[in-house]
């Protein structure tokens, strides 16, 4: 190295250009882009999540029979419960109903409930969870009771009762019925999750120190704590996501949900089921709307697994 | 010496615990003056942290209080101040520097991010202004492409580094009085010396006032002007670093003082070790606190609690038989000047 003539200005940049390198920094996007990407089964899962929303939201615009019409053939006889073929994919029901139409658009009602729900479980567990876990003491035993109380609840029981309650109040609107019984029923576990990690969380030496800068509560909480508590967060929004879907199939299912003859996926299997059992063998009613409620649920619990590993700032070691 | 910035009388802190009350810091008193180097040193739980804490009003409720005592810093006594005034004063006038830079700074976002976060919060200016206080205060501390630098997370930075960052945001407001609470323990020999020597030089720059905690007292050696010696949540010894390192007069010191290996001398002998632990600072017996680990401990020392007593210059002690011991048995020949 001796014999070289460094080049002028500061050391090693100057020699690297010289020589033709040139180091590139690495933004954080990037990192979790390619986090993201390495993540197969998250990447697949996006893909497919992907799809069923826009199929779900851009339903007007796709050549499709009106998920409520009865069909009839051209002799003006209604076309009920014919097994899938090429004029209707995925067959038709007991009613003359295009179940194509009926799960694309039963899509949306259950994709509403699933995001609404999680949504506000994110919102309330969140909150509650984390003033809980920063402030401690007696607001913590307040909030952590009456989170006890809501997670003590018989989940099925009490949701069947309230759900057929709110349901005449909110008459039309079954959607958003059942989200704000779902969040208001499901938001305990996030709590307790976000305040076991404030309590660990509020004791880092970094909070003492924006403490001592002389940052205020309220942005000790949202800045400098609550980010590093985003991937329990996440993760946790995404199984009641999931879980959302499923109860309000189940609910559906029992006839608390929503109103025949608005498509939703659970309805629409329970109804199905009951045709299956009565010896009609329309198998396409069931399996339809199930495998749509299961590829949806996968999906959203795979996201959420590789979202967790790619935000997290410190990872630095790629997946696979 | 200047103005005196900093007066702290008679402080107090105790924690309530299921055991009992810790008395963690117990009737302690001093006076840091402007662009004093001052240094605090004592073993695990003496209360060097806790009077920090004290000062900077960040003793966690319920279980913490400051039971008595004043804290006066510019005139006005911080134990007063309500809440919001307090916090105007964190960060601005008295900043604080953590002994981890692995754990102090938040690893979600960058350090340009958090740097101009603590100049916003005290300092009325635009955001890109803010980014050019930032990128100058990380070159002040000697961090090569601060430009660059600003958009790591810390994670990507050594240990070294951090501690960089840190005392650049603890000086990115110009505060009057730093308190550096063993900001180099966790550092590798090297490094502390840099960071020590970093600290000196931009602190004398800007006339700042250093608290420094730490536990070894080669650090305080080469840094401070003065030096108290704390045990057991009370004074031991204060006065001038010559005065300490040279003329000691309590036990106490002298022990940490002669425990210190020297590069410098060959030694047949094992070196001093001063016996026994710490006491439990719940309900701690009368008298002296060091007396059952003191070499020179008489009758008197564990009935009568020994008040701080001014030697002329400065120079406090709190022994019954200061400075009358003949501490050289323990403490060993004169530093090598």
């Amino acid at each position: 190295m001796t014999d070289r003539n460094l080049p002028p200005g500061d050391g090693y940049a100057a020699l690297d250009e010289a020589e033709g390198l040139t180091v590139e920094p690495v933004t954080q996007w990037q990192l979790f882009r390619s986090r993201f990407v390495r993540h197969r089964l998250a990447m697949m899962a996006a893909v497919v999540l992907g799809i069923i929303l826009a199929l779900a939201l851009f339903a007007d615009f796709l050549p499709l029979e009106n998920p409520t019409d009865q069909l009839e053939d051209d002799n003006g006889r209604i076309v009920n419960l014919l097994s899938p073929r090429a004029e209707y994919w995925f067959g038709t029901d007991e009613l003359g109903q295009d179940v194509l139409s009926r799960v694309i658009y039963g899509g949306r009602t259950s994709l509403t409930v699933a995001v609404l729900t999680g949504l506000m479980v994110a919102t309330f567990g969140t909150l509650v969870g984390s003033i809980a876990g920063y402030y401690g003491g007696w607001i913590d035993t307040l909030l952590m009771r009456f989170t006890d109380l809501i997670l003590s609840l018989p989940l099925l029981p009490v949701a069947i009762v309230a759900a057929a309650w709110l349901r005449e109040a909110f008459r039309g609107r079954e959607a958003l019925s059942l989200a704000i019984l779902l969040g208001t029923l499901l938001w305990g576990t996030l709590a307790r999750i976000v305040r076991a990690e404030f309590l660990s969380l509020r004791e880092k030496e970094f909070v003492e120190a924006a403490r001592a800068a002389g940052a205020r509560d309220r942005r000790i909480i949202f800045r400098h704590i609550l980010p590093n508590a985003l991937s329990p967060i996440i993760v946790n929004a995404t199984l009641v996501i999931g879980l959302a879907i499923i109860l309000e199939a189940a609910l559906s299912f029992l006839g608390f949900g929503v109103r025949p003859p608005e498509p939703a996926w659970g309805a629409m299997a329970a109804n199905g089921g009951r045709l299956a059992v009565g010896g009609s063998g329309a198998w396409w009613l069931v399996l339809f709307p199930s495998v749509a409620l299961i590829v949806t649920v996968l999906s959203v619990n795979f996201l959420g697994d590789g979202l967790r590993d790619a935000l997290d700032p410190t990872q630095t070691i790629e997946r696979r | 010496m200047s103005e005196p910035l900093l007066q702290v009388s008679n402080l107090r802190t105790f924690f309530t615990t299921e055991e009992g009350i810790v008395r963690a810091v117990d009737g302690l008193s001093f006076t840091i003056h402007k662009g004093e180097k001052f240094g605090v040193v004592g073993e695990s739980g003496s209360g060097k942290s806790v009077t920090a804490l004290s000062i900077m009003r960040l003793i966690e409720a319920p279980a913490g209080e400051i039971v008595t005592g004043e804290i006066h810093f510019k005139g006005q006594d911080l134990l007063r101040l309500g809440d919001e005034e307090m916090r105007k004063i964190r960060g601005a006038q008295i900043a604080m520097i953590f002994q981890d830079p692995m754990t102090a700074l938040n690893p979600v976002y960058t350090i340009g991010n958090q740097l101009v976060e603590t100049i916003m919060l005290h300092q009325e200016v635009r955001k890109s202004q803010a980014v050019d206080i930032g990128i100058q205060a990380l070159d002040d501390v000697h961090i090569p492409n601060p430009k660059v630098r600003m958009d790591d997370y810390p994670h990507q930075l050594s240990g070294g580094m951090r501690q960089r960052v840190m005392i650049a945001m603890g000086l990115s407001c110009n505060p009057d009085l730093l308190i550096a609470d063993e900001p180099t323990t966790a550092l590798d020999v090297t490094t502390q010396a840099q960071i020590l020597h970093l600290m000196l030089e931009l602190t004398e720059e800007r006339d700042t006032a250093v608290m420094l905690i730490t536990h070894d007292l080669g650090v305080v050696a080469g840094f401070c002007d003065n030096i108290q010696v704390m045990y057991a949540g009370r004074l031991a010894e204060r006065g001038t670093t010559d005065f300490i390192f040279d003329n000691t007069f309590h036990p106490y010191t002298a022990g940490l003082l002669g425990s210190m290996t020297r590069l410098d001398e060959v030694r047949e002998e094992r070196l001093y070790s001063i016996r026994g632990a710490p006491p439990s600072l719940i309900n701690p017996s009368n008298g002296c606190r060091f007396t059952p680990r003191c070499d020179f401990a008489q009758d008197i020392c564990g009935s009568k609690t020994p008040l701080p007593r001014e030697f002329g210059d400065g120079h406090w002690a709190a022994c019954h038989f200061a400075p009358d011991l003949d501490l050289s048995r323990v403490k060993r020949a004169e530093r090598v000047g």
